[in-house]
Parts: structure tokens; C-alpha cells; sequence
């Protein structure tokens, strides 16, 4: 009972505290609504909007996920396709680790002339933002499969077919999973750049016209919008690697 | 070449079940200007039918690479392996290979781990199944089939690595200090799993350890390694009637046994 507490009261103390201190700093400055509203404003207005800011969340909520899931859906068999072949890994990695460095939001304008202000551009965006780390993190648990078990594979006479799919895919599924967290938190991150820079939905665009009429707490709720929906995406996959934790063992590995 | 030795060994009778021809290994440098580590020198040997082998040695003797070697994981630099007639030149069907860890695959339950090489084989039936369930049993993990690897205590991993290795009723047994990583009581206790498992399936077995009572009391013949570069300096046969019961242990032909192979090793004074 106390290990609950304090796992669970300390994170919430920390916020309040958080709240308190915000709050505190804007009545004792008199800091200007415009600058930053009090967290009590912030709190009214996502109620006052709730059916608004859950309208265009689903939207960037749907940009995001649909995002990732066309990264993951392409990330994980080229990632195989790498890992397995000399050929194209040396063609490809190189030019995969190179990109990976590459500022992919300064595409986003491109994008947006290929595809227009639709949803279709912001998938683009949240697509390119959460396929490498898909691919690297995949493509580094194929490469890593275990030397022992690769000689037990070798030592029951396994093809190479069998090799991949009962010992080098699950032995990587770890990796998969932690590159699926970096890349939903990319992937809301790219979606709402797709949205800033032209569109006429979802919450990144809420707050921009939140901004241009200078309905400041308004802009902060829709912030809240889309802290909530990074959470709630990455908290799924936590999810998923926690259902998949006794497939695994407590180490992953024996 | 592999139907000459056939022919000759079909002429011969049942003579060796397998032969270490002057096996020898070499590793290429680990980097430039290393030296090339010599891990075997000329290890020859002849294996009988249903013998239970102990290769003793220090950390570090070539161990590991003699018996991958003859599981066909590794190859030989020079000399050859011929087991039942025919040269090793990769892993058999009938080989069963137990690791120095459990290695077991933390994904499948404890029945799936045994049935891995039936799966591989495309025999992964009703009869695999049952066999497995039995080699279970024996081992006293029946009731952990459906466990994963990580509830289970190193001694019965290993125990489920034994059932994995035993599954598809293998002529030769492999094992690379396979308890090493055990307690003294878990220890003795697969000792004699062991040779009671070998006496009803009347499997062939190479065992490695660097444990000289564990040698000794396994073993119909111990073989003594030198340091690196590994070469067999003593070969005992141990002459002890089977089964063998723990009270052995205290006996003078066994501590005699003991101080033997302690001799090869340069641990005991010889004489
Ligand atoms: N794949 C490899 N590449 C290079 N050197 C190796 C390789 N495998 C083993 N060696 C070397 O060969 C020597 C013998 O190794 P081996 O693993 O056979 O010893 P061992 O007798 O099994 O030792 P231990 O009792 O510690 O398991 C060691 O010096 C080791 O460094
Ligand atoms: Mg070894």
C-alpha cells in the first residue's frame, strides 16, 4: 500500500506542485493573459470547449496513429530485408542512418505542395518522422539475435526460414517495441508540423487560430489536447510490451 | 571418402562408434599483430557405443571447441571427426547438444522448448508430444509444461535443456558443462538423472566439466587436458561398476581416481 502511494501520489503531487507554482507565478507578477493565462483559465475553457478539442484531437489522434501504423507496416520488412540481405544492407543502411539525421520536419513544406493541406499530408509527415526508428531498432534485434541461439538453430539442423521466423524475429520483437515508443511520440510530433504549416483541422490547427484571435487559454487547452494524445499513444504501447512481458521473461533472455 | 570409412567400418563390425582423428583447432588472430590463438593440438580418440566420455580441463583448454567440433558447430583446422561411419562436417540429426546455459527460448513455454528440434524436424506429432511429456516427467518438471523459462530455477532449466536435447532420442549426447552453473546438491542430483537417463536410452555421451569428482563419477573414461594448447595428457578409465550411488564418492578407489586426474591437471603431486 505505501509502494502504491508512492507511485502513484508522488507523479500527481508533482504536477500539482507544478500547477501551484504556475499559478502562483502569474498572480504574483500580474503576468498579461496574453503571455500566460492562469491554470484555472486553461481548466474552464478545456471545459467550456471539451466537444470542440475532442472533434479535432480525434483528428490529429487518427494522423498519428495511422502514421505510425503505415511506419511500422513498412518499417519492419525493410527492416528484414536489410538485416537479411548483405546486398541491400550495404546499399541501404549507410543512406538509412544518414537520413535518420536529417531534419525530416524541414520536408514537411514539401510535402505539403506533393499532397496538399488533406490528411494525406499529415500521415506523410508522422509517416517519415516514425519509420527510422522503427527500421534501426528493428533492423539492430535482427542483426543481435543471440550467438547461442543461433547454434542451438544450427545444432537441430534449422533452415535459414526457420532460423528467421522461430529465433531471429521473436528474439527482436524487444527491439521492435522500443522502437515503436520512440516512433508514436515522433509520430504525433510530425503530425501536428503537418498541421501548423497548412490545414484546417485537428488540434495543431486549433491552436493556431486559438493564437490569431488571441484566445490564449484556448491555445493551451488544445496543448493539454495533445499532451493527452502523446500519452495515451504511448501508453498503448507500453501496453503492448507489458501483454508481452512473460513471452520474454524478466530479462529477455536465458 | 566418407563410404570408404563406411565400407571399412561395415568390414570391421561394430567397432568404434566414432573416432577423433588428431582433431586440431586454430583461431584466426582476434586483431592485426595478435597471435593466432592454438586452442586444440592433435586430439585423438576412439569413441565405443553407449561409452560415457568426460573431457576434464582447465578454463580455457579447448574444451567447448572439441565437442563443437564433433556436434559438427565448428570446424576442425585439421584432423576429422567420424561418427557411426560417417564424417562430421555438420550438425547430425541424431546428435543432441546440451549448452553451457540452458539456452532456452524465453518466448515458448517449457513443452514448446523440448519440442523445438521435433518442430525443426517436421515431427513435431502426437508421439513427439508424448515423448516429451514422458522426458518431463523423468526429469521431475511434468508439471511446468506450460511454465516459461523464466519461472523456473537454473536447475530446472537445465533440466528442460537435458529433455530438448533427449527429445528425438539422439545416439550421441553432447554436453558442455552442462551443471556448471549449479549448486552442489542440484549437482549431484542431475549426475544421477543423468546416468540413469543414459542407462535406458543407452546413449553414447561426451560430457565436459571442470569438476574432477564430477569426471570421475560420471565417466567410463576421463580425458585430461592440458592447458592451451589443449592435448589429452592422461586418459583414465575409471573401471566403477554402474549404477553408481552417491557412497562412491568416499570410496578409495574414487578418491584414488581423484588424485589421478588431479595429478594430470598439476593441481595434486603425482605419486
Ligand atoms: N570463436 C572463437 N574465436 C577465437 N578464439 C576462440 C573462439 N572460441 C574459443 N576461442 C579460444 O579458444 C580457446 C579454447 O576455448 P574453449 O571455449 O574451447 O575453452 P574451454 O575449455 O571450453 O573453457 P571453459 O572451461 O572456460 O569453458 C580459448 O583460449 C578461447 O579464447
Ligand atoms: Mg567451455
Amino acid at each position: 500500500m505505501p509502494d502504491r502511494l508512492i507511485r502513484f501520489g508522488l507523479p500527481v503531487l508533482g504536477v500539482a506542485l507544478l500547477l501551484l507554482a504556475w499559478h502562483l507565478y502569474v498572480v504574483v507578477f500580474d503576468v498579461p493573459l496574453v503571455v500566460l493565462p492562469r491554470p484555472g483559465l486553461v481548466w474552464d475553457s478545456l471545459l467550456k470547449n471539451w466537444r470542440l478539442l475532442v472533434e479535432e484531437g480525434w483528428i490529429t489522434l487518427l494522423e498519428s496513429f495511422y502514421g505510425f501504423l503505415l511506419a511500422f507496416v513498412l518499417g519492419v520488412p525493410l527492416a528484414v530485408a536489410i538485416s537479411s540481405s548483405r546486398v541491400l544492407n550495404l546499399m541501404f543502411y549507410p543512406l538509412l542512418i544518414a537520413t535518420q539525421s536529417l531534419p525530416k520536419v524541414a520536408l514537411a513544406p514539401l510535402i505539403l505542395i506533393w499532397l496538399g493541406i488533406g490528411i494525406e499530408s499529415k500521415l506523410a509527415i508522422a509517416w517519415l518522422v516514425a519509420f527510422f526508428p522503427i527500421v534501426v531498432d528493428t533492423a539492430t534485434g535482427l542483426r543481435n539475435t543471440p550467438a547461442e541461439y543461433l547454434d542451438l538453430a544450427t545444432s537441430v539442423r534449422a533452415n535459414g526460414w526457420q532460423t528467421f521466423w522461430k529465433i531471429r524475429l521473436p528474439a527482436a520483437l524487444p527491439f521492435v517495441i522500443s522502437g515503436s515508443k520512440v516512433a508514436i511520440t515522433l509520430a504525433v510530433i510530425g503530425a501536428v508540423i503537418g498541421e501548423f504549416i497548412g490545414s484546417n483541422q485537428g488540434l495543431g490547427n486549433l491552436m493556431l487560430v486559438a493564437n490569431s484571435q488571441v484566445n490564449v487559454p484556448l491555445a493551451y487547452a488544445a496543448l493539454v489536447g495533445l499532451a493527452a494524445i502523446g500519452i495515451g499513444l504511448y501508453a498503448a504501447v507500453v501496453l503492448v510490451e507489458v501483454a508481452l512481458k512473460p513471452w520474454f521473461g524478466e530479462a529477455g533472455h536465458t | 571418402m566418407i563410404s570408404a570409412l563406411a565400407a571399412d567400418d561395415a568390414a570391421s563390425g561394430a567397432r568404434a562408434f566414432g573416432v577423433f582423428d588428431q582433431v586440431a583447432k586454430t583461431f584466426p588472430a582476434a586483431a592485426r599483430g595478435a597471435e593466432p590463438v592454438v586452442a586444440l593440438e592433435s586430439v585423438s580418440y576412439e569413441l565405443k557405443q553407449g561409452e560415457l566420455v568426460s573431457l576434464l580441463g582447465p578454463s580455457g583448454c579447448g574444451k567447448t571447441t572439441l565437442l563443437r567440433i564433433a556436434a559438427g558447430l565448428t570446424r576442425a583446422s585439421s584432423g576429422h571427426v567420424v561418427i557411426r561411419g560417417r564424417e562430421v562436417q555438420g550438425p547430425q540429426e541424431d546428435f543432441g547438444f546440451v549448452f553451457q546455459s540452458p539456452n532456452l527460448l524465453p518466448w515458448r513455454t517449457v513443452l514448446n522448448n523440448v519440442l523445438f528440434p521435433m518442430e525443426i524436424a517436421g515431427r513435431n506429432d502426437e508421439r513427439a508430444r508424448a515423448r516429451a511429456m514422458e522426458l518431463l516427467d523423468l526429469v521431475g518438471l511434468g508439471g511446468f509444461a506450460k511454465s516459461r523459462p523464466h519461472q523456473l530455477s537454473g536447475g530446472m532449466k537445465q533440466r528442460v535443456a537435458l529433455c530438448r536435447a533427449l527429445v528425438p532420442g539422439p545416439s550421441l549426447l553432447l554436453m558442455d558443462e552442462p551443471f556448471g552453473a549449479l549448486d552442489e546438491l542440484t549437482r549431484m542430483e542431475m549426475q544421477d538423472l543423468l546416468l540413469h537417463i543414459r542407462r535406458v536410452s543407452g546413449t553414447t555421451v561426451v560430457f565436459v566439466t571442470h569438476s574432477i569428482a564430477e569426471a570421475v563419477y560420471l565417466a567410463d573414461e576421463v580425458l585430461v587436458f592440458s592447458r592451451r594448447p589443449g592435448r589429452v595428457i592422461d586418459r583414465i578409465r575409471t573401471d566403477l561398476a554402474y549404477p553408481r550411488k552417491p557412497e562412491l564418492r568416499y570410496t578409495a578407489a574414487f578418491t584414488e581416481l581423484e588424485r589421478r586426474a588431479g595429478a594430470g591437471l598439476g593441481v595434486v603431486h603425482a605419486g
